[in-house]
């Protein structure tokens, strides 16, 4: 059983972050020409969402959105017993000359960002792709890095970081989970 | 609910919700056939191995052109050019394929029940493409999902199956399938066509067309296989088309917005008009697109996970 340790994040802090990620995307790309948002299913979707959202009020421009299943792209498929559920992907514009901002809640392993890469290439060739993540929490396998982070959380592999978030699971948190003794 | 078949041979034995299951499961295969660059690494390392004692055109292509994108690598041994010419046995086919590495094994076969000695005999998952008389199951998922794509959902649908049921395993697995959906059955076709055994199915049957079409939202049209002419069970293509033909003119006793659909090859002329066949009612090559979606869910839930076998 995992018992909640400690929050991180609240919904205020939750959402600054991804205003501020906001502001370094923009800072980044010398504003927003060419820039598209796919989010990584599940919970890298309403986060992808929230971040088109701020890019409408602050800055006026409707980005084209996508999101991306990466169940397909797993390197684990044939070491887990049951397949698991395949969501679908939906990317409903020209990958080809974009930047890629690509968007998930947790970065640890990397895995699931490399799956990503592969599966965005092969819908053509973006100019950039760059990563958002609302936590790092370090433990990287692969040698894959966040371009915009919301918060770095050192954690131990026992821990689980929970994002919450009010699309999925009806409130906005992070906290730390932590098996029970 | 999770999936635990090794083998598909026929939707007789399956539940709705794996039936369901099995559909929702393709809506995203489908999307990956429409992508520019169709190719997903997911059967990277699979062998998948099409079996077919039988011609086929689309159901082998289809299946090849499957594991093909999902990265597998597909070997097709048609009887032909096999040992299976030099009297080598059903089992000792299933077995040699089994040394040989492969994790799919997709079978046609004129016996009933071959795939099922087949799934016995071997670790693999095996699918039914067709055996004799009895299942397509493949072919009534693709159906399934082609109504499902077009009209929202299949409950509460009246299905018209035309032409000939008795040969036909299309019309076999469309009933299991269709009835288990919740959709209301009616078959049609001359009376030497139709089985015996269908009232225990509680499946209506007419021998007049018009009246098991009357206010269809779906008609599926059989191909008539020219060979049962020979045998004296109707009496000629021109009165077949005459009085079980879907053309325009009796298209009019079924729903307005009817979908006609065809497993193929289609016999222009005979069951089907051509000018119905390219019609916007027509879902003939919806079907073909379906078909690869949905074997392409079937070799990824056989397949694609479990480091068991």
């Amino acid at each position: 059983m995992l018992k909640e340790k400690t929050e991180i994040m609240d919904n205020e802090r939750v959402d600054r972050s991804i205003k501020r990620m906001m502001h370094e995307i923009l800072e980044r790309n010398h504003g927003t020409q060419e820039v598209v948002i796919v989010g990584i299913k599940t919970r890298g979707v309403p986060l992808a969402k929230r971040l088109h959202h701020m890019f409408k009020e602050f800055e006026g421009v409707d980005l084209p959105l996508g999101y991306l299943d990466i169940t397909l792209y797993r390197d684990d498929l044939t070491t887990i017993s049951q397949q698991p559920v395949v969501h679908g992907t939906h990317i409903p514009f020209d990958v080809t000359g974009k930047i890629i901002i690509l968007v998930d809640d947790v970065l640890y392993t990397g895995r699931t960002v490399r799956a990503a890469l592969d599966e965005l290439i092969d819908f053509g060739r973006p100019a950039a792709i760059q990563l958002a993540v609302l936590v790092d929490r370090g433990h990287r396998e692969l040698p894959i890095r966040a371009d915009f982070v919301g918060k770095n959380i050192p954690t131990s592999h026992k821990e689980v970081i929970a994002v919450r978030l009010e699309e999925i699971d009806g409130h906005n948190k992070v906290v730390i989970m932590e098996e029970e003794e | 609910m999770s999936f635990n078949r090794k083998d598909i041979l026929g939707l007789q034995e399956m539940s709705r919700e794996e039936i369901e299951y099995i559909l929702d499961t393709a809506v995203p295969f489908k999307e990956i056939t429409l992508r520019p660059i169709k190719k997903i690494p997911t059967l990277r390392g699979k062998t998948v191995i099409n079996l077919f004692y039988e011609p086929s055109t689309r159901t082998r292509t289809s299946f090849e052109l499957a594991g093909k994108r999902m990265s597998a690598d597909v070997i097709n041994i048609s009887t032909s050019a096999s040992s299976i010419v030099k009297g080598e046995s059903l089992k000792d086919t299933a077995l040699t394929l089994q040394a040989l590495g492969a994790d799919v094994v997709i079978i046609r076969h004129g016996m009933s029940g071959a795939p099922h000695l087949v799934g016995q005999t071997i670790k693999a998952g095996v699918i039914n493409a067709g055996d004799g008389t009895h299942e397509h199951p493949t072919q009534a998922l693709l159906d399934l999902y082609t109504i499902r794509e077009k009209k929202g959902q299949v409950a509460g649908l009246k299905v018209a199956i035309v032409g000939d049921i008795l040969h036909s395993r299309v019309a076999r697995s469309d009933i299991w399938g269709l009835t288990k959906m919740g959709a209301e059955v009616v078959v049609a076709g001359p009376n030497t066509l139709l089985p015996p055994e269908l009232q225990s199915l509680g499946i209506k049957a007419c021998t007049n067309v018009e009246e098991a079409i009357k206010d269809a939202d779906v008609i599926q049209v059989l191909r008539i296989q020219q060979e049962r002419q020979e045998k004296g069970l109707f009496p000629s293509l021109r009165e077949y088309s005459r009085l079980y033909g879907i053309n325009h003119e009796r298209l009019k006793y079924a729903a307005k917005d009817v979908l006609v659909m065809h497993p193929g090859p289609i016999n222009r002329g005979v069951e089907i008009t051509p000018d119905v066949a390219d019609s916007n009612q027509s879902a003939i090559l919806d079907q073909v697109t379906n078909g690869l979606a949905i074997r392409m869910a079937l070799l990824y839930l056989l397949a694609g996970g479990g480091g068991e076998v």
